[in-house]
């Protein structure tokens, strides 16, 4: 795993000490918050609806045991002894106060962590496959690549005060869950003709108040070029970003207005320009970060114990079922601890849940974890051997949910409860539906189904790319909730569809309920997913489920 | 004429704490809505806007919400200030907790 050098370290701790005298000279007045804010914002501190709000990067979602064990420290030292984990692979505070922020951030820094560039208009925390290095269907880890992207875009001087945020997904494998084509820049794994790895670069894509699914700008990109590519990609944007309207800024909007075709053209230029300036120093870095990369070595054991514990313990073998993805080694898994157990608040774990989480990757993990984008907690690489203690050390922790892509496993961000920016808000939604499904017994039938809930426009819920997306908005003064069907996540993503006017809050439980029954009757068999249901049948029938009935009632 | 004027608070966050305040006749800022001053003139308003935005080493982020007399003082109109007196509800943390312990 990739550690911090004497000059990441120094850097960070000279960071801690600026901003520590910053929030001194806030808290005696000689910073007005005009003053303060940006600096804050910079160091990832937010002011939210009930609180101060630390927002912590977590570099493509890996953790070591040592990191999250800090970061259970922080929660119970500075905060209310639980963190949030977000669908950018960051991990939120809600409750600190601002004299103890310098304090959260030495500690962070003392296990190579920070809130760099969490915020402010400037490349943020680089997103990956969270199954990186261990998926079986990768083509390469591409953290290294990811780690070579956070080096240089941190403190990136040309790049401090782009037009407006931008953001990085990665991914090594063909089967995309980092939701490339919903970033600024996507970035995807594939091989040529010589099946020599490169990267399909895709660029324009993003949720918000204007979604779109980005765009293919090069097929294959050889691997030695992509600094200098995504350099002449971020300089062309720089300059051709709109900065007279916020709502016009980010480069899906840069590359929507002037067409594909023109801003490729100016990238290519740019691109003959940098080239040259590349002498190969970063492909020196990158085969030095890729050494801290290196696989762990991986055990050959026999896994008849685990084969006989499935047999033996149903609960258990619905969990394997569920819970556990393909690894790239023999005898391995990957296994996704679900945030989501029905009725609790997605992506949120209590400090003694993240020990829990940190001894397991310590004695079984390779030391390894993971966020995912889904809000939920990877171990990477487990011998299917220790499943059965892992198993009994997550029931004991209220950890052992077996309902990873399911309907239950939603993603909802913080909304009106925490966020400053919510029209409504989007946990307790999640929550009615969870539980609602869990009472129906219905959660294994019904098969795969995202569903992703965001309280703003902003989209941090990614509602756009669920199977059913839920936003939240305020109508008149009144929560309201619209739904969009048929968006999509992966590589063959897709925007949903808004279905009509939305729901106040007592109705959108039992308007999803009807949508998911509905489903099941419409299957053309247990195998079909609602997802492709919806794309066999259209829109119609669902629609009808929405609001035909509400018009019977009604009557 | 004009419509009738929706009376106002006057709120905040607390530079420390970031929890939300509102500021009383007695010019204090109070954790609890209902002790806030309710103003139901527009140019007074402004006023007592104004004196709040000069309070730099105390809030942060003052504005006019609308808000309603209740039986204990003013409430608000709006959800998401009734949220602002409240906390979170996934959790019983923020204010619910607060004014409990007090
Ligand atoms: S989608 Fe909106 S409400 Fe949700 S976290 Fe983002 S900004 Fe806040």
């Amino acid at each position: 795993m990739y550690s911090y050098s004497e000059f990441d370290d120094a850097f960070l701790r000279e960071r801690v000490a600026q901003f520590r005298a910053q929030v001194g000279r806030r808290i005696d007045g000689s910073l007005t918050e005009e003053e303060f804010r940006p600096l804050r914002l910079m160091n990832g501190l937010y002011l939210q609806l009930h609180a101060y709000m630390l927002r912590v990067a977590i570099p493509y979602g890996t953790l070591s045991a040592t990191q999250m064990r800090q970061l259970a420290m922080i929660a119970d030292r500075w905060d209310k002894g639980y963190g949030h984990f977000t669908t950018r692979q960051n991990i939120q505070f809600n409750w600190p106060q601002l004299r103890d922020v310098p304090d959260m951030l030495q500690a962070l820094a003392d296990v190579g962590m920070h809130a760099i560039q969490t915020s402010g208009n400037t490349i943020r925390n680089v997103t990956a496959d969270h199954f990186a290095g261990a998926a079986a269907d990768e083509i390469e880890d591409p953290r290294p690549v990811a780690e070579l992207l956070r080096q240089w875009s941190t403190d990136h001087p040309e790049f401090q005060f782009l037009p407006r945020k931008f953001k990085i997904a990665i991914t090594g494998a063909p089967n995309d869950r980092a939701v490339t084509r919903a970033h600024d820049i996507g970035l995807r794994m594939v091989r040529n003709d010589r099946g020599e790895p490169g990267f399909e670069v895709i660029v324009g894509g993003g949720l918000g108040r204007t979604p779109m699914i980005g765009q293919t700008i090069r097929d294959f990109l050889p691997k030695a070029e992509l600094l200098p590519y995504l350099e002449a990609i971020l300089s062309a944007y720089n300059l051709m970003g709109r900065r007279d309207n916020k709502y016009k800024a980010r480069i899906k909007i840069t590359v929507f207005e002037n067409g594909l075709d023109a801003f490729k053209g100016e990238v290519d230029d740019t691109y003959a320009r940098l080239r040259p300036g590349f002498s190969g120093f970063d492909q020196e870095m990158l085969s030095e970060i890729a050494g801290h990369f290196a696989p762990p070595v991986f055990r050959v054991a026999p896994t008849d114990g685990y084969d006989a514990a499935r047999r033996a313990d149903p609960v258990f073998r619905s969990w394997t079922d569920t819970n556990l993805a393909a690894h790239k080694a023999d005898g391995y898994a990957i296994v996704s601890i679900s945030l989501k157990k029905q009725g609790a608040t997605p992506g949120d774990a209590t400090s003694d849940q993240m020990r829990v989480m940190a001894d397991l990757a310590e004695r079984y993990g390779h030391d390894e974890l993971r966020i995912s984008h889904e809000q939920n907690v990877i171990l990477p690489h487990v011998h299917k051997s220790d499943l059965p203690a892992i198993y009994a050390a997550l029931l004991g922790a209220d950890l052992a949910t077996a309902n990873i892509g399911l309907i239950s496993d939603i993603i909802a961000c913080p909304g009106m409860d925490y966020c400053s920016l919510a029209t409504a808000r989007s946990i307790p939604i999640a929550q009615d539906i969870a539980t609602r499904f869990d009472e129906l017994g219905l959660e294994q039938a019904i098969g795969p189904l995202k569903i992703k809930i965001s309280g703003c426009i902003n989209a941090c819920g990614h509602h756009h790319v669920g199977h059913i997306g839920i936003l939240g908005l305020d109508r008149a003064g009144v929560e309201n909730y619209q739904i969009t069907l048929g968006g999509d996540h992966t590589e063959t993503a897709a925007i949903g569809e808004k279905t009509g006017p939305g729901f106040a809050a007592d109705a959108i439980v039992p308007a999803i309920e009807r949508l998911v029954t509905g489903y099941l009757d419409l299957r053309a068999g247990p195998d079909e997913t609602f997802l492709e249901t919806y794309r066999r049948l259209g829109a119609a029938p669902f629609k009808a489920m929405l609001y035909d009935t509400e018009a019977s009632d009604a009557a | 004429m004009s419509r009738a004027y929706i009376p106002k608070v006057v709120t905040a966050n607390h530079l420390i704490a970031g929890d939300s305040v509102w500021l009383t006749a007695d010019d204090r800022w109070s954790p609890v809505m209902t002790e806030a001053e309710l103003i139901d003139d527009e140019a007074h308003a402004a006023i007592r806007l104004l004196f709040a935005q000069h309070q730099k080493a105390v809030v942060v982020g003052a504005y006019l919400a609308d808000a309603r007399m209740g039986t204990h003082g003013p409430e608000p109109v709006h959800f998401r200030e009734a949220f602002r007196t409240r906390g979170p509800s996934n959790y019983p943390h923020g204010k619910q907790a607060d004014i409990r312990n007090v």
